[in-house]
């Protein structure tokens, strides 16, 4: 009886704890030289970087609530909407009147600024994301919003469609995923041609 | 949106087989030992650990190896958790989790669960999600394997008395499969965005600074109240956004290649740091499937058979299709409470899930998952329509034997396979055999108990949980609805899938006992009498291929073992799945 417990807890050990050095220390070390080396933009958050400063990650979503910036997806994250240390879903079910309650004040709100807008609103516009942090809409839901961000942010609108032609990612290799725009990187681009349009008036005058 | 549904599932199932065809040769070849490089690499490994590949065990002994080695696993892992606010490696200085958690953790990793009741970000240490729970997703991944090789051999070997070496097989399987798969994978998926640092956080400004209400305290840290009563708020700017950070890259990597599940963050594979495009989720899928399809080809190969393989993926491969256009169609449509409120339904069921994905790459991605034992998840299995969550439900329920977990999906569907050739012998009259083998009285007796093992354990808990106020205080939504995420937990914990309808909130000792309990014994369970099976059957002699034996290689016996599945995981779980989600589905619809 003692032999077979020498003879499998001996191994066992040993095999554990050498299995685990490896796969727990050396493996998560070795992936993380090599990204590191290799991919030091991926590795670290891929950061959009302008002028030496950090303006947001273009992975991640940032709440928009002002008119005259594109929105993004509602989020359900822990504590404050889009916090990078509690990502999560509303986890709310289909038949949840709190879902249809959620909803209804996000499609009010909506509607709201923009009044004349009487298509159906994008469904993306009105849904929690399943991270909370989601960095993206359809280009249909940044169309819907087009007319609303020209007139709050003063930019013709043929310059705001232009904006979000330029933004559109397709489908990855033609036929992965759906194809989407990045709000964030969207908003910055608006905000620095409403600076630049600014700028010129201000000269102009 | 359809025809990309069509080209996204067509290319994974293609690249799928493409990838585990060579894959499962690889494996039989490394788990026999006939390669020649693995003579002289593996002869140091094996001295240092004073095993042997020549001292094959009966199964008792590598039932009681495994049990051992996995015993450990759970009382380190606990220890760590427990300890990790006084060891390195802990930049954000995370405390010691509380035993409840850490218990349920520790049964969850090591059971190749990866059941989550506590959000990874924002409680475990650098130190604890490498060296606890990589470790476990390695280590998990491989005793599913080891096992599935051992019932093999028990199928290939005639009069034999052993079916391996345990410390051998857990081994070759750890280095010699998932380690370096991991690493390609790992680079891989860094490639897109997936972090990997051992940085605390990363704080950036936000473009719009938020204002939020919070609650004023003081100084004993109790809410103010004003005249009226009300609680004192005042307003505070949230100007910068967190980002947490950390090794993710190469957890991610094992988690899914595991089939374990276990995210570094809490919203898991939807998070966009661990699934950041189309093309990282393309990468995950196919390394969720990749080994427990390799198993059935590499099954085909060591019994001399190939095409017995091809039988077993072909089944599995059948039904997958069926679940997948199940939960598609039901995705796919929208939510009519909400169209109702003038929401554009084009897109479908968006609540829950990620942009990028949309609905074609979620539900491809909510199949694969709860098929294997993965339990990742990449939209919100809490907010899919009624009939898509009944689907990863009833995927659970079957044992995941639709290419299932690593090793585990394997062995499950091998145990149908014995159902199916006994359920055929009898209607013909005959002494069932598979494989040349004769499937005698003891077999079936492992077979059904490996089999009613989780129906017992998922409907029980279900049973404790809804009678119970500590049951019934974690759910989040009302009515049918909550019903199903008591169920869904339970299926989830006791079949080792580890997903969850995530509203229901267990992190309360409660759940994390009951749940702890079912996932210990949803795994050990099964692989006992999965390992005395496969020993009965290494000592039987094979018997010989007469013009009587039911061929099981043929279309044929494909449609039996489908059968064999659907009948019984439907006869089992129909009456609760109604009481849940078809309840649900007739009330949204307004079918009465």
């Amino acid at each position: 009886m003692k032999q077979t417990a020498k003879a499998i807890l001996l191994p066992c050990a040993k095999v554990f704890g050498a299995l685990a050095l490896v796969t727990g220390l050396a493996y998560p070390l070795a992936v993380t030289g090599l990204a590191q080396a290799l991919l030091p933009n991926q590795a670290n958050g891929s950061l959009i970087v302008e002028n030496g400063h950090a303006r947001g990650s273009a992975l991640i979503g940032q709440p928009f609530s002002d008119p005259a910036h594109f929105w993004g997806r509602p989020s359900a994250t822990g504590g404050v909407p889009y916090n990078g240390q509690g990502s999560g879903g509303s986890n709310l079910g289909p038949l949840n009147p709190a879902l249809q309650a959620a909803v209804a004040g996000r499609v009010a709100a909506l509607k709201a600024l923009d009044p004349a807008n009487t298509a159906p609103v994008p469904v993306e516009l009105v849904t929690a994301s399943a991270s909370g942090l989601d960095p993206h809409i359809s280009p249909e839901a940044a169309r819907w919003q087009a007319s609303r961000v020209a007139r709050a942010s003063g930019l013709p609108p043929a310059e705001v469609e232009a904006l979000i032609a330029a933004h559109v990612e397709g489908r990855a290799l033609g036929f992965l995923g759906e194809p989407v725009v990045n709000v964030l990187r969207l908003n910055l681009a608006l905000d620095a041609r409403v600076k630049a349009l600014r700028a010129a008036r201000a000269d102009a005058a | 949106m359809k025809d990309t549904m069509l080209l996204q599932s067509a290319v994974y199932l293609g690249l799928l087989t493409l990838l585990a065809w060579p894959l499962g040769a690889y494996m039989k070849k490394l788990f026999e030992g006939e390669y020649r490089w693995q003579a002289r690499l593996e002869a140091p490994v094996w001295r240092a650990f004073g095993v042997s590949p020549g001292d094959e065990m009966p199964w008792p002994r590598y039932a009681l190896g495994l049990v051992a080695f996995n015993a450990l696993g759970v009382l380190f892992l606990y220890a760590l958790q427990r300890l990790q606010g006084v060891l390195p490696l802990n930049p954000q200085d995370f405390s010691a989790i509380p035993p409840d958690s850490a218990f349920n953790t520790a049964i969850s990793f090591v059971s190749n669960t990866n059941w989550q009741g506590y959000a990874g970000e924002t409680t475990m240490s650098h130190l604890t999600q490498m060296l606890g729970l990589t470790v476990q997703n390695f280590l998990s991944a491989a005793s599913g394997i080891a096992v599935a090789i051992a019932l093999i051999r028990g199928f290939a070997r005639r009069e034999a008395q052993a079916i391996g070496n345990v410390w051998v097989d857990l081994t070759r399987a750890t280095l010699g499969l998932l380690l370096p798969l991991a690493t390609v994978i790992a680079l891989m998926l860094a490639s897109q965005g997936v972090i990997q640092n051992l940085a605390a956080s990363v704080t950036v400004p936000l473009v719009e600074p938020l204002v939020v209400k919070e609650a004023v305290v003081d100084a004993a840290g109790a809410p103010q109240k004003d005249g009226a009563g009300r609680a004192v708020t005042r307003d505070r700017t949230v100007a910068e956004q967190t980002l947490a950070q950390g090794p993710v890259a190469s957890q991610e990597a094992i988690k899914m290649l595991g089939t374990n599940g276990g995210g570094f963050f809490n919203a898991n594979s939807a998070h966009p740091y661990e699934n950041p495009n189309a093309v990282s989720n393309l990468i995950e899928m196919l390394a969720i499937l990749l080994i427990p399809a390799a198993l059935c080809f590499a099954f085909g190969r060591m019994v001399g058979d190939a095409r017995q393989g091809v039988a077993i993926f072909a089944a599995m491969t059948v039904l997958f299709v069926g679940m997948l256009a199940t939960l598609y169609w039901a995705e796919s449509s929208a939510n009519p409470s909400l169209t109702a409120l003038g929401v554009d339904p084009g897109l479908g069921n968006m609540e829950g899930k990620e942009a990028r994905f949309g609905i074609a790459a979620s539900s491809l991605f909510a199949t694969i998952t709860t098929a294997a034992s993965c339990g990742a998840v990449n939209a919100m299995h809490d907010s899919l329509m009624p009939i898509g969550g009944m689907v990863t439900m009833l995927q659970m329920q079957l044992g995941e034997v639709v290419f299932g977990g690593v090793g585990s999906g394997f062995y499950g569907m091998l145990l149908f396979a014995v159902v199916a050739v006994f359920v055929a012998g009898l209607m013909i009259g005959r002494t069932p055999e598979y494989l040349g083998k004769k499937i005698g009285s003891f077999e079936i007796r492992m077979v059904m108990i490996a089999l009613l093992a989780t129906p017992f354990l998922v409907l029980l808990g279900s049973a404790i949980a809804v009678v119970s106020d500590a049951g019934l205080a974690g759910l989040a939504n009302p009515g049918a609805h909550g019903f199903s995420e008591i169920l869904y937990a339970f299926s989830s914990a006791a079949n080792n899938n580890g997903s969850a309808f995530a509203g229901l909130s267990a992190n309360t000792p409660f759940y994390n006992t009951l749940l702890g309990l079912a996932m210990w014994f949803g795994r050990f369970a099964i692989i006992v009498p999965v390992l005395a099976l496969s020993g009965s059957l290494a000592a039987r002699r094979a018997v010989p291929v007469t013009s009587g034996t039911l061929a099981t290689h043929t279309p044929l016996f494909v449609v039996l073992l489908v059968g064999a599945v659907a009948v019984l995981g439907a006869l089992t779980y129909l009456p609760a799945l109604a009481l849940g989600p078809v309840v649900e589905h007739l009330s949204l619809f307004g079918i009465r």
